[in-house]
């Protein structure tokens, strides 16, 4: 009897399904089964934070008609995940958020993939980066750590960073062209891991993002020295004593002559049409209205820049040649 | 000593909190979609709490987080079900759960073997939790100090405690071991970037999961020997005793020093952030060598259920604790964890409990009730769970096919894991055949990744220097005990034989 | 199944299945060694790189390979891997349960699930059609359900699906 019910209960289904696929099609396009969601780094990380928090706004507000379903496929360094977007030619129902993976891992693995392979959708914030130390050294500022790298021989000065060939170790290569003398990079997995080594004293300094090593600074473990944008971050909320996120000078104005941004954007896979596109856009210029949305921004200190069509490709082709140029310095792009 | 009194008062505190109706009903909820999770294979807790983690963004914080970790404590007990009855290890830490509980469930005797393994669950748990109530703030202070060269020393006590002397002949066990690492090397050097072993096949790109090479070495290897030793061998096997958690209960006692040093072995483990993965398996492997019954291990020994279980989940508990002070996840489950802290806008760090203490506290309070609902919860299942190897074989073994299929699958979302799942399911019937221990193979695929990239991290930092291994007093320590650990059989060996040496004469 | 048990089965004998399995993981050993040659094996100025580790795994294993063979070789060639029989019954499962696993990247998961639990119990279990058709369904259905539906995890789908509108 058990194995009828769970028959019937498989028809009903099958009926339920048939019925909605008939369901008429309205006027602009709108998706019609399940969105998936690539992540094209692990669970718990920088990139499938936000594709949950994504997913998790997208469903309170309703903004969207159907479920928004979060992947991860993380296999060489996310090379995986970009692979499976392109080879799925023309369909409206995937989409990928992006990390700096996008223009390293093709140059670092010679995975063969480009971002003109996938349809650019929107940028949707840019992730910063800041230099921070052991809040019980006694570099109270960029310049100081700077004179002490200068003055000690090659190597002495252990920099940690997530993954290899990657953002983290990009950013190192040029703070050791702009100071002149090489640090010692050593890799791991998370940028919360790194985070916890420099607390530990493991190492002796990281670029890790705001959000991975901000609680350390409210507990006064880690110090930031400064930030490697252009101009400091505008957020002023108080972190620790009277310090905000806005007291960072930047790393130019410290003699560190060094910028660096990562995007966290949003791709779709080749061949889908414009109104597609358009759709996608309209989705989440409606998620950057939302306050929690707005929170996130502010908790990680984003640099909340929104692009889409034309501006955010002559972005994507700058940033790509200059990830080419940093790369091809440092000598990490793949041989063969 | 003020700190302790201060602590059971903010706890006090946490239980009212805690034992809202509400939030007992979470419990209860979680729990049993942690079960469903834990035993639907590729579904881990990692998924599963990633994968709820948005319906909680409109509760409380710490409702949700009760909820959350309640889905894990859920998946931890449910894991074990599976590895009992069908020799598929739901999660890494189960696997070794799977040497003695399986062989038990084939003699007859599964629900003896899932009582034996929640009850463990159960006080490996509760240990871990009773751990961070006392004395948090100092262990988190511990943790610390783990760098690279001491995670390195962890992972190889780890090892070296589990693999000794087996009675397979000592080539076939090297053979194993090095496969299992051999596998685990493929894909992206984390230390490099660098590719390896992919020989330019998309498909390798993500290297061997350790879950696809175990649902296809034990749970499909599995299939094939039992067609071989004909189809009839099911069915009859179990018998249903609705006692048999009294039963059961009435001998556990007996294993309390086993308990007691798995929950040790567990704690520590979890804190130093090595994991439970590693822990069950140095239990099992200390439990086997130190046991006066240990000759039996592997053949449905319920000592090796306890060993293993009480381990794994003290471990898992324990690593809380590292994520909640420091922010560093213990586990991929716990990283999904502290994504959920985020985004409720609590950071994790050594503010956390400053800040926050009715939220940590309240989470505290959680875990003490939580596990005593999910173990009333998942005991009561035991004589169902028991009752499903009554199923034939010829029902039962495709349905089999079916979920190692789908948990290949979502593992990675990946097909091409599906087809390798096939191929590890034919080289585990093979390897079983021809006298290959299986659990090396296992054990190097897990750790093996982890351990080549702490070993690597010591170096860069030590600029190539090994004597990074033994530079202080934690790191020598341990890769002391890991020496001694390593050479353990010679000297059992050498003391046998002096032993036995005066008696023939 | 009776045909098992008869005690004078012949089959395939443990020596030359040891020698073979100890061939087949030399050459496991052989591709390693291989693969890690091409990343560099070399112990450079900040430690290994990263064919370092896999090339002495390889080269462990291709040495032990050969142990194991010449062990095989010296084994007692009386004693059976497996009788026929047994053989025959392991493949019985293993040849559908392969052909299982290569259609499901071209039809999906639930088809050949279907096809595949119809087969077992029909064929295999000697079952009637309504049981195996209700099993056959009822398990991918109630897949479909809690991991689709509730846990949001899509599993693979092929042509029959997408003319369905999943």
């Amino acid at each position: 009897m058990k194995y009828v019910s769970t028959f019937g209960l498989g028809a009903l289904t099958a009926l339920g399904m048939t019925a909605m696929s008939m369901l008429p099609a309205s006027a602009a396009w709108e998706p019609t089964k399940p969105v998936e969601f690539i992540v094209p780094a692990g669970t718990g990380g920088g990139a499938d934070q936000m594709a949950r928090t994504l997913q998790g706004i997208i469903a309170k507000h309703n903004l969207m008609s159907t479920q928004l379903v979060v992947i991860n496929k993380s296999g060489g360094a996310g090379g995986e995940g970009f692979l499976d977007v392109k080879s799925n030619k023309g369909n409206p129902h995937k989409i990928v958020i992006t990390l700096s993976n996008l223009f390293t891992t093709p140059l670092a693995t010679g995975i063969p993939f480009n971002w003109k392979d996938l349809t650019p959708v929107a940028m949707l914030a840019l992730d910063e980066f800041v230099l921070w130390v052991n809040a019980q050294e006694p570099y109270k500022t960029a310049q100081e750590y700077e004179a002490a790298i200068k003055a000690a021989p090659d190597n002495t000065f252990k920099m940690g960073g997530t993954g290899s060939k990657q953002e983290d170790q990009i950013i190192t290569v040029a703070v050791e062209k702009a100071l002149g003398k090489k640090m010692t990079y050593i890799p791991y997995k998370g940028g919360g891991e790194v985070a916890v080594q420099l607390v530990g004293g493991h190492i002796n300094s990281s670029v890790n993002n705001p959000i991975e090593a901000v609680s350390q600074w409210r507990g006064d473990k880690l110090r930031p020295l400064c930030v490697f944008d252009s101009k400091p971050l505008p957020y002023t909320d108080k972190i620790l004593g009277d310090l905000s996120w806005s007291s960072v000078p930047t790393c130019k104005s410290a003699g560190l002559d060094v910028e660096y941004l990562m995007l966290r954007g949003i791709f779709m896979p080749p061949g889908v049409s414009e109104e597609q596109v358009a759709y996608f856009v309209e989705l989440f210029k409606k998620v950057r209205e939302t306050p929690e949305w707005k929170q996130l921004m502010k908790d990680g200190a984003f640099n909340q820049t929104f692009m889409s069509g034309d501006e955010f490709k002559a972005w994507l082709d700058q940033s790509e040649a200059t990830h080419k140029g940093l790369m091809q310095e440092a000598g990490f792009i793949a041989g063969n | 000593m003020n700190m302790i009194a201060e602590n059971f008062t903010l706890l006090y505190h946490g239980f009212g909190i805690a034992s809202d109706p509400f939030n007992i009903l979470l419990m209860a909820i979680g729990i049993l979609l942690g079960v469903i999770i834990g035993v639907l294979p590729g579904l881990g807790g990692a998924n599963g709490v990633a994968i709820l983690l948005p319906l909680t963004f409109s509760m409380s914080p710490t409702s949700a987080i009760i909820l959350l970790t309640c889905i894990y404590w859920g998946a931890l007990f449910g894991g074990a079900i599976t590895s009992v009855l069908f020799n598929i290890p739901g999660e890494p830490w189960s696997v070794a759960t799977t040497f003695d509980g399986h062989p038990m469930a084939r003699s007859g005797r599964a629900g003896e073997a899932l009582t034996a393994a929640f009850t463990s669950s159960f006080v490996g748990a509760f240990f871990a939790i009773v751990m961070i109530t006392l004395i948090a703030p100092l262990v988190a202070q511990f943790a610390l100090q783990f760098g690279p060269a001491e995670k390195f020393a962890v992972y190889f006590l780890a090892f070296a405690s589990f693999v000794g002397m087996s009675k397979e002949p000592p080539a076939k066990t090297v053979v194993s071991m090095m496969i299992g690492f051999a596998l685990a090397a493929v894909g992206l050097d984390m230390v490099t970037g660098q590719l390896r072993l992919t020989f330019g096949v998309t498909e390798l790109l993500n290297g061997f999961d350790f879950l696809i090479a175990v649902i296809g070495l034990f749970g499909i290897g599995e299939i094939l020997l039992t067609m071989e030793e004909g189809l009839e061998f099911r069915g009859k096997a179990a018998k249903i005793d609705p006692k048999v958690v009294w039963k059961t209960w009435k001998t556990l006692p007996r294993y309390w020093m086993t308990s007691l040093r798995s929950c040790i072995i567990g704690c520590w483990m979890g804190i130093t952030p090595a994991g439970a993965t590693p822990a069950s398996f140095m239990a099992y492997g200390i439990a086997k060598r130190v046991s006066k019954n240990g000759k039996n291990f592997g053949n449905g020994e319920i000592e090796g259920v306890v060993a293993p279980e009480t381990a794994a989940h003290a471990a898992g508990t324990a690593a809380m604790l590292p994520m909640l002070a420091l922010g560093v996840p213990g586990s991929p489950t716990a990283a999904v964890l502290l994504g959920g802290l985020l985004i409720w806008g609590l950071q994790p760090g050594p503010m956390l409990f400053v800040e926050q203490g009715e939220f940590v506290w309240g989470l505290i309070a959680s875990m003490y009730l939580g596990n005593i609902v999910g173990l009333i919860l998942v005991l009561t299942t035991v004589p169902l769970f028991a009752s499903i190897l009554r199923i034939p074989f010829s029902i039962i073994a495709p349905v089999i096919l079916v979920i190692c299929a789908i948990g290949a699958y979502t593992v990675n979302n990946n097909v091409f894991d599906v087809l390798m799942m096939m191929v590890f399911g034919v080289l585990g019937y093979l390897l079983k055949k021809t006298n290959y221990p299986l659990a090396p193979l296992v054990l190097a695929i897990v750790l093996g990744d982890s351990a080549e990239e702490a070993f690597r991290q010591s170096l860069l930092g030590s600029g190539g220097s090994l004597s990074v291994f033994w530079s202080n007093g934690l790191v020598s320590s341990i890769m002391g005990l890991g020496v001694i650990a390593a050479i353990w059989p010679l000297i059992g060996m050498a003391l046998n034989k002096l032993k036995a040496s005066p008696q023939p004469a | 199944m009776e045909q098992a048990h008869h005690g004078a089965e012949t089959g395939p004998k443990q020596r030359s299945v040891e020698m073979g399995t100890a061939l087949l993981t030399l050459l496991f050993g052989l591709i390693v060694v291989y693969g890690s040659v091409i990343v560099g094996f070399g112990w450079s100025s900040d430690g290994p790189q990263a064919g370092f580790f896999p090339f002495y795994v390889g080269l462990i294993i291709c040495g032990c390979s050969i142990i194991n063979f010449v062990q095989g070789v010296r084994e007692n060639p009386e004693p059976l891997f497996a009788e026929y029989g047994q053989l025959r019954q392991v493949l019985k499962v293993l040849i559908p349960a392969c052909i299982y696993v290569a259609l499901v990247p071209f039809l999906g998961i639930y088809l050949p699930s279907v096809l595949l639990i119809v087969l077992f119990m029909i064929w295999l279990g000697h079952y009637g059609w309504p049981l195996s058709l209700a099993v056959a369904f009822g398990v991918p259905a109630f897949f479909y359900i809690t991991l689709e539906r509730w846990f949001l995890i899509p599993l693979p789908k092929g042509p029959i699906e997408a003319m369905l509108g999943l």
